[in-house]
């Protein structure tokens, strides 16, 4: 929990606790007699919950279960809630290593039963182990869950252990839907690797028979005291039940935001900068030449692409916007879509920053996605200002955003689900628009190069990352301009 | 919309929340004591908080102008054809009206909060929407439990014009009466019947939510706002950090520590907090050195937040206002001509502040008691959510340093009691100047500037 104890005297008394500023996040801490901060103090996070918890999905296969659990995980990181999916299909698959038929799963296959009961038992394990050793805030337990006896074991479970828990239920009897899902994710399982797409088909509809004479969905009256959100029909309604805390909140607002509609998400920045090309950081200036001929080449590629119903989103900084002119479609301006500030550094080159700030150059070396520029911001508070962008990115259908580098790698972050270490240093080049189309369980990106030659403003992290380096080692990394 | 200009062949739009292109009528629908009004007001006053042109119309209300006296529960009698007959003029009087604010006063939401239990209501509403390109998203709320309805016809029944020449008994009683008046034609929205409706069904207080079609952005905030609001009593404390010592000497902005008298006001801060002997306090500061000073003080767990960081002050943090008018006089004036959009070159307006403050509001309404420390600007952007306050009036909102704001929420709004900690402090409130003109002299301009060093 990201809160401050005092334990000092009661209130009442004069301060006696010193504030010092931490130097990475420019974050006030109170520090003990010899200076020192107490403890490290993070801001503000999402999950103020003391206990973890347990999201545990419910629904006959081909639901959508494992599509939910994977992107609810991956969006749950991104807002630095260190979550991890537990996929009981995969404990089965390591446990029987070859996959016959639909007969495993046939209710009275005692064999079958045993093996599936020992797998979720062993996946509980792991979850146990995640949220009360490894640090872990939410596990998603996904599963069929079928049965309120399954439903009743994972919930003494998380008694013992002290979690909350959250059942997610996908119900669904469109045919189309399920005939996609098999097609889309089913058919290239490690179960069905050695069959043709009809016999796939016809053996995964036998084992979603398998389930349905024993299922038991979550009932307005029967279960009214557990807390859940069934989603019925890919999203048509939602039935929310009993909201606990905050997380939970957040959970139901972004299931009840995402779709499953084909759609395509153009990322790019502005063209190249003035500044840009001077090799200078932030600020507000215009397109270069070049970058002018990278917004009329971006022009001609989004209507080559001929998409329909197009969102344009920028920034509100000249050079985004410049940009979308020349595409010449409506566009919207998004204050969140600013580039970093970088405070005290701004318009300044990267040799500049070493040399008046070469403590705080290390300190950004050292741990870039934290590290606050001095009245500035970190990677870490763009995630958070970018949060809304996101979740509007989840409603909408075909957009293309024209942001900038910083911005693009924590928007890229969460399409690709990137690590807080990987995602200040994802490569996002001028004039380059990366396409992004959902498939499966994840997204397929594809590299556009608009032939417009621009600056590399990419810096990687450097070898020697110590306050105490030269000023040619902090420099090594910066790239050409002029 | 707001913000919108045109240039050449392309629209720009200033991004605000709805993106809708038509006009939403949010419809209330139960019986009566469910907290139809209730959530009418609330949700206007959060919407036009965001920046969403928002109005609310009580059919109630219309009733009220037309039957100038109200007898008794009889009027509402479904066997009552002269009762009928106004109650069906008013409904249409009051959709006339939303009709007027959607279309030609640039409205983007109207909610028509009136008990709308008949599915052939509904269905009029229906069309007279469809008539006119209005989306419709209806808010129903569904309780039986008598200890609710009983809490709610106290709190706002009790003290209804209509129930001015009675007492409590003879109130309580009628009222009962008249909800019976609507029970046997009650008929609730249904997951089947009404399936290509779009609508949230609110159970119990929000035990429970069914949601159908939400269509759009504005009814996914919408959703998320009714999922997140409470009604269990507690209290909201408002205040500012202690005084600063740029506070005291007349600059804006920074990041500096306590004064002496502000270390003062944050322990008498802490011993007003203990005296009130609050159940399960939360505390929460911005992450600038004062804030974090003075909760510090108070001595209990706190949490920091970045978004309530004061406003940034760009190119003039740190500034005396008589700098300011010196360096950047065009900047001051638009300022005072415009104060709630006005943005500082490479800083913020209050605007944006509204935007940025919109998580911590969602929050608020989902705890119960906490105190909140922050900054002038940043307060004046949350007393003006909870009292509800124009884009005009919000940047004038006198927040005085050492000065802490009780909010308790009470029938369909605030109560709030000022407690100043008698800790002297430096006036930081400066009032709009009468010439705000570009041509004005440096003395008109700082004609309201508050004394310092």
């Amino acid at each position: 929990m990201s809160v401050i104890e005092n334990n000092t005297e009661q209130c009442g008394n004069s301060l006696t606790r010193e504030l010092t500023q931490n130097p990475l996040k420019k974050i006030w801490v109170p520090s003990s007699k010899n200076g020192l901060p107490e403890r490290h103090i993070s801001q503000r996070k999402v999950c103020m919950t003391n206990c973890p918890t347990l999201i545990v999905t419910v629904g006959l296969p081909a639901r959508g279960k494992t599509y939910i659990s994977k992107k609810l995980t991956r969006y749950l990181n991104w807002i630095d809630v260190p979550t991890k999916e537990f996929n009981v299909g995969q404990y089965r698959r390591e446990c029987v290593k070859i996959y016959k038929s639909f007969e495993f799963f046939r209710p009275d296959n005692e064999e079958g039963l045993k093996i599936r009961k020992q797998c979720a038992l062993a996946a509980l394990n792991d979850v146990r182990q995640f949220l009360t050793d490894e640090g872990g805030q939410v596990a998603v337990f996904d599963a069929t869950n079928t049965t309120r006896e399954r439903r009743e074991t994972i919930i003494r479970f998380a008694e013992q252990n002290g979690f909350k828990v959250f059942f997610v239920e996908s119900v669904c009897e469109d045919p189309d839907v399920i005939a996609e899902n098999i097609v889309q994710v089913k058919l290239g399982s490690p179960d069905y690797t050695h069959c043709n797409t009809e016999e796939a088909v016809a053996d995964f509809m036998k084992r979603i028979k398998c389930y349905e004479n024993s299922y038991q969905p979550l009932d307005e009256e029967l279960d009214r005291d557990l807390s859940f959100i069934k989603i019925i029909d890919v999203g048509r309604r939602y039935l929310v039940n009993r909201v606990q805390d905050h997380i939970q909140s957040r959970i139901v607002y972004y299931l009840m935001n995402i779709h499953i509609t084909p759609r395509s998400i153009y990322l790019c920045r502005h063209g190249e900068s003035d500044l840009n090309v001077k090799g200078r950081i932030g600020g507000d200036s215009g397109l270069s030449a070049r970058g002018k001929q990278f917004a009329d080449a971006l022009g001609q590629f989004i209507q080559s692409q001929n998409i329909s119903d197009l969102k344009v989103w920028t920034s509100q900084m000249k050079r985004t916007i410049q940009t979308a002119e020349a595409v010449g479609v409506t566009y919207e301006q998004w204050k969140a879509l600013n580039e970093i500030d970088a405070g005290v550094c701004e318009e300044l080159m990267y040799e500049e920053i070493q040399l008046k700030f070469p403590l705080e150059f290390a300190l950004r070396d050292q741990d870039k996605y934290r590290y606050r520029y001095p009245k500035g911001e970190s990677y870490e508070d763009l995630v958070q200002r970018l949060e809304p962008v996101i979740m509007e990115l989840e409603r909408q259908e075909n957009v293309l955003v024209i942001c900038h580098q910083a911005v693009m790698r924590c928007l890229l972050a969460y399409f690709l689900d990137k690590t807080a270490e990987e995602l200040p240093y994802l490569k996002c080049p001028l004039h380059t628009v990366l396409k992004l189309t959902p498939v499966a369980y994840g997204c397929k990106v594809e590299s556009v190069c608009l032939k417009v030659e621009a600056v590399n403003t990419h810096r990687d992290r450097p070898t020697n990352v110590d306050v105490s380096r030269q000023a040619e080692e902090a420099l090594l990394t910066v790239p050409d301009h002029q």
